[in-house]
């Protein structure tokens, strides 16, 4: 019998594995295929102060071994989310929810947490500075380590829940950003976001996407994602969900060993809307081949002085 | 929605890039014409969405199929016996419980599929529609024998003249004026030129969009209607004359 269970900043998972904000909706799609009760937790889609329509169409580009998304953040805006998708989370699932918020200013930021504070299902509080589909916002914050220190501070003074922030590998030094946010009061890291790309159709000559630039997902960045997770691992002293590319069971643990507590997965339900309960299915046989009999000991595994 | 397996049957070639596949598997999540499914490629990232064409509760799947990329190439080029990854029963299909007495079914290009299968359904309940598709000329035609064993009134329109009459659906659709209501499929600009005539009281559109999962999860298919933001893939296909923002 193999121990699934992982801890985020003081918060219990059943097991490390976490559907990823914007693949997951808040949960409705995949309620109607199997039990949500059997996830860790999962992060509902990243949710702004007021409501947003998103990008225009096309906003979806498929790539070799990926795909390019530009939706822009569409979401109800928090006061809905708060009023509607709480209490139906509830009824879905029972166990810890991570709220993905998004925001144009520091107010907006700490405004949106705090309209959560009455939430007690919301267990983690995963601040997006690294949207890379909406202008004046998003990833501005997080390219520099001041401003996400900002945020970091603006956040974590309106909440008392765990605040982790989820950050943009478009930057020069991940590392720096995460120090940045963890001295800022941080209570864990979560990496990364989509990588910036872009695709031209040669028939029209112009980029396949409204937005002309996209985020990159899917297999295609994993060693990138386990790359930068490994360098925050090294960097801060602080638990990190590992986020990129993770499509199976084995991906899960490679992704611990670079450092992560908590694994969460993203394009990976879009092809396969199963991903994550096949994912959790295949977890204790993994462990099993690699001789460890609680899953939480992986984290930090490849790292040796 | 269900996900299961499905076994290519047979693909026919019908023009020089329109094919009609028949697959054989679970189809009881199929519930109304102008659904889709979404099949999963091997070494392909995205499912390819494709339109249901016709179904029967024995498991028969028909699609018919544009070639347009190289996957929509590898999916018509599926030797029989081939097993695909199939979620099926996406979206909301037509409502044929709004049709009216005099309805038109108005389909351009590869936009004719799921027509057949709602004319089909539509003579099942007792209403006989008049059948308008549309194509770019004669070599590019499609299915006509299909829709004629129909026994609907059936017209044709080319844009060169080679079949039928000389131009769009929208003109076969001033030549039947008494037809009040549409069920549409075809490109944007179609649809668009239909949704102007004032002849239609109301209608069903069906829309096309580059789509993430298919089931509603990601909203990368998202367009604006009077009713706030739809999904195409989990709200639509099909949206109402009435809620339709161009």
């Amino acid at each position: 019998m193999v121990d699934l269970s992982v801890s985020l900043a003081g918060v219990s998972l059943k097991n490390p594995v976490i559907p990823a904000s914007g693949t997951f909706g808040y949960g409705r799609e995949y309620a109607e295929l199997y039990d949500l009760n059997i996830l860790g937790s999962f992060s509902w889609k990243g949710t702004t102060g007021e409501p947003r329509l998103g990008n225009p169409q096309p906003r979806i580009a498929e790539t070799e071994g990926g795909m390019l998304n530009a939706v822009g953040l569409q979401n109800p805006g928090i006061d809905a989310v708060v009023a509607e998708e709480v209490p139906h989370i509830a009824q879905l699932f029972q166990g810890p929810v991570i709220a993905n918020i998004g925001g144009f200013s520091l107010e907006e930021y700490a405004d949106n947490c705090r309209k959560l504070e009455g939430c007690p299902q919301v267990a983690i509080l995963e601040v997006n500075i690294s949207c890379p589909n909406v202008h004046a916002g998003g990833q501005n914050f997080g390219s520099d380590p001041k401003s996400a220190a900002a945020v970091t501070r603006a956040v974590k003074a309106a909440t008392k829940k765990p605040v982790f922030m989820k950050l943009s590998p478009n930057v020069t030094d991940i590392a720096d950003i995460a120090r940045a946010c963890a001295d800022a009061g941080a209570d864990g890291i979560c990496l990364i976001n989509t990588l910036l790309g872009m695709r031209i159709d040669l028939k029209t000559r112009r980029p396949l996407l409204a937005n002309r630039t996209g985020g990159l997902s899917g297999p295609a960045v994993f060693p990138v994602a386990v790359r930068m997770v490994w360098d925050v691992y090294e960097a801060v002293r602080l638990p990190i969900i590992g986020c990129g590319g993770v499509s199976s069971a084995r991906d899960v643990c490679e992704m611990m060993l670079a450092g992560a507590s908590a694994v969460e997965i993203g394009a990976a339900n879009l092809r396969d809307p199963y991903a994550c309960k096949t994912i959790i299915e295949g977890l204790p046989a993994v462990c099993a081949q690699l001789g460890v009999s609680k899953i939480s000991e992986l984290t930090g595994g490849a790292h040796h002085d | 929605m269900k996900r299961s397996l499905f076994t290519m049957e047979h693909a026919r070639q019908l023009t020089s890039d329109t094919y009609e596949l028949v697959l054989s598997g679970d189809t009881s999540a199929i519930t109304a014409p102008g659904q889709f499914v979404n099949i999963e490629l091997p070494g392909r990232f995205l499912r390819r969405p494709i339109s249901v064409c016709n179904w029967t509760e024995e498991g028969a799947l028909m699609l018919l199929v544009k070639v347009v990329g190289d996957g929509t190439r590898q999916l018509v080029r599926c030797v029989p016996g081939t097993e695909l990854d199939v979620l099926s029963g996406l979206g909301n299909g037509f409502d044929l419980t709004q049709a009216g007495q005099r309805p038109i079914l108005l389909g351009g290009g590869i936009g004719i599929a799921p027509l057949y299968g709602l004319a089909l359904r539509m003579l099942d309940a007792g209403c006989t529609p008049t059948v308008g598709l549309g194509f770019r000329s004669q070599a590019d035609a499609f299915y006509l024998q299909e829709f004629a064993a129909l026994g609907c009134r059936l017209l044709v329109a080319t844009e060169d003249g080679s079949l039928g009459t000389r131009g769009f659906v929208t003109d076969i659709a001033r030549n039947v004026p008494e037809c009040d209501y549409v069920f549409c499929c075809g490109p944007t600009a179609m649809l668009k030129a239909i949704h102007a005539l004032p002849q239609f009281i109301s209608g069903q559109f069906s829309f096309e969009a580059r789509m993430g999962c298919g089931f509603g999860a990601c909203v990368g298919c998202s367009v604006p209607t009077v009713h706030g933001t739809k999904r195409v893939c989990k709200d639509g296909p099909i949206l109402f004359k009435e809620e339709i923002v161009w």
